[in-house]
């Protein structure tokens, strides 16, 4: 067909499709209603920058047709963080795994919601590290069959909306892969918010996760994503913990203002020096 | 784009007005893709497009007509 084409094709690395994530794996859906909120937004390509760390997550950083950088496992936070502080017209967006934002690079993670960094990060939160075989996140529910957790994991997961929110995002939202329409607002949506923007997509893992414990594949899982999910905006972050297969509350947790890191910086500075602060026109490297 | 699914059933069980079943016909990769089975029914929603993970399927409207959709091999 000629003049109509998918909306996400042009955001695409196509010679690199087929992409090797799993049937029904939640992934790609991301991708779609990431694509769509760069439509919606208008946002200025050329002055996007994509940073992925690793994990399957971190695939998206191969297949987008945009200026993609694949970090190393952990770091997509600090190398964005560069990013934006040497180019501050960059829109910056980080798009990883939850063990790769939260265990590896949790520390990152807490420091850059703290400091305001204005980056969008969204995170994919299948709630294990899926690309090295299936083990136990600090996002895996208790009880959890793993491959590090045989009998069930005992430990308590990290509520993410919670952690960013006690540390300082600007912008929380919490959706599933089932909630295309509401995950892509809320990406445009953060878009247009200076600070550090969370979007968390809960997101089916059907060949590590759902099969180890028996629920199912990607379809079942959008299913009970439908069923399960309740829309809350505002909840209270310490009320949005998830377990294995109860109730998923989503919505947007958070949306408040406060400054940025570099508004902040350069506040200090004037401060500081008083006269002898001289305030650069243009701080872009080029 | 019918060589990309990977059957997962998105498209078919979340189009609003259920246009899609997978199909009994193979891929490539052995999937059975999924294919229009109440065309009058679509209303260019993009929904199966938002959903398919293997971006291999979307749908759209076509100006001044009854609606249509993309089919997996039309994409
Ligand atoms: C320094 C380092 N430690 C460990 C690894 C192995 N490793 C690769 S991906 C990954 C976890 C990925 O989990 P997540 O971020 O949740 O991504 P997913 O695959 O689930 O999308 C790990 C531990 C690595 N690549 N580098
Ligand atoms: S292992 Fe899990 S997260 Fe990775 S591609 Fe497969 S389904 Fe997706
Ligand atoms: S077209 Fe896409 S959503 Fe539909 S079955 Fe195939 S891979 Fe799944
Ligand atoms: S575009 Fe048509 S086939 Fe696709 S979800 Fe909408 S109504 Fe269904
Ligand atoms: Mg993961």
């Amino acid at each position: 067909m000629s003049d109509f084409t998918n909306p996400v094709e042009p955001f695409l690395r196509t010679d690199r499709m087929p992409h090797i994530w799993c049937p029904g794996c939640g992934i790609g859906t991301t991708v779609n209603c990431f694509a769509r909120a760069l439509i919606e937004s208008k946002i200025d390509l050329e002055s996007l920058a994509l940073v992925s760390g690793i994990g399957c997550t971190g695939r998206v950083a191969g297949y987008v047709k945009l200026d993609s950088f694949h970090t190393t496992h952990g770091r997509a936070i600090p190398f964005a963080t560069g990013l934006k502080l040497a180019n501050p017209k960059l829109n910056v967006v980080v798009y990883s795994g939850d063990g790769d934002l939260s265990a590896i690079g949790g520390n990152h993670l807490i420091h850059a919601a703290r400091r305001n960094i204005d980056l969008k990060v969204i995170c994919v939160n299948n709630l294990i590290y899926a690309m090295t075989g299936g083990q136990t996140a600090p996002t895996t529910p208790s009880h959890a069959i793993t491959s590090t957790s045989p009998y069930g994991s005992c430990e308590p997961a990290f509520n993410l909306p919670h952690l960013v929110e006690a540390a300082g995002a600007v912008y929380v939202a919490r959706w599933t892969t089932f909630h295309v329409r509401q995950l892509a607002r809320s990406i445009a949506e953060a878009f247009n918010k200076k600070g550090f923007s969370f979007i968390e997509v809960i997101s089916p893992c059907p060949t590590l996760f759902q099969r180890r414990n028996k629920l199912g594949d990607g379809l079942d899982t959008m299913k009970y994503y439908k069923e399960k999910s309740k829309v809350k905006h505002g909840a209270p972050t310490s009320e949005v913990g998830m377990t294995m297969t109860g109730e998923i509350i989503v919505g947007k947790f958070v949306d408040r203002d406060r400054p940025d890191y570099q508004t902040m910086a350069r506040a200090q500075l004037a401060e500081s020096l008083g006269d002898r602060f001289v305030e650069q026109a243009e701080m872009v490297c080029s | 784009m019918v060589e990309r699914c990977k059957a997962c059933g998105f498209c078919v069980e979340f189009c609003p007005t259920k246009v899609l079943a997978l199909s009994s016909a193979f891929n490539s990769k052995g999937y059975h893709p999924p294919h229009v089975v109440n065309p009058e029914k679509c209303s260019g929603c993009d929904l199966c497009g938002m959903y398919c993970p293997d971006f291999a399927i979307y749908g759209y409207k076509l100006p001044n007509a009854a609606p249509q959709k993309g089919v997996p091999d039309e994409g």
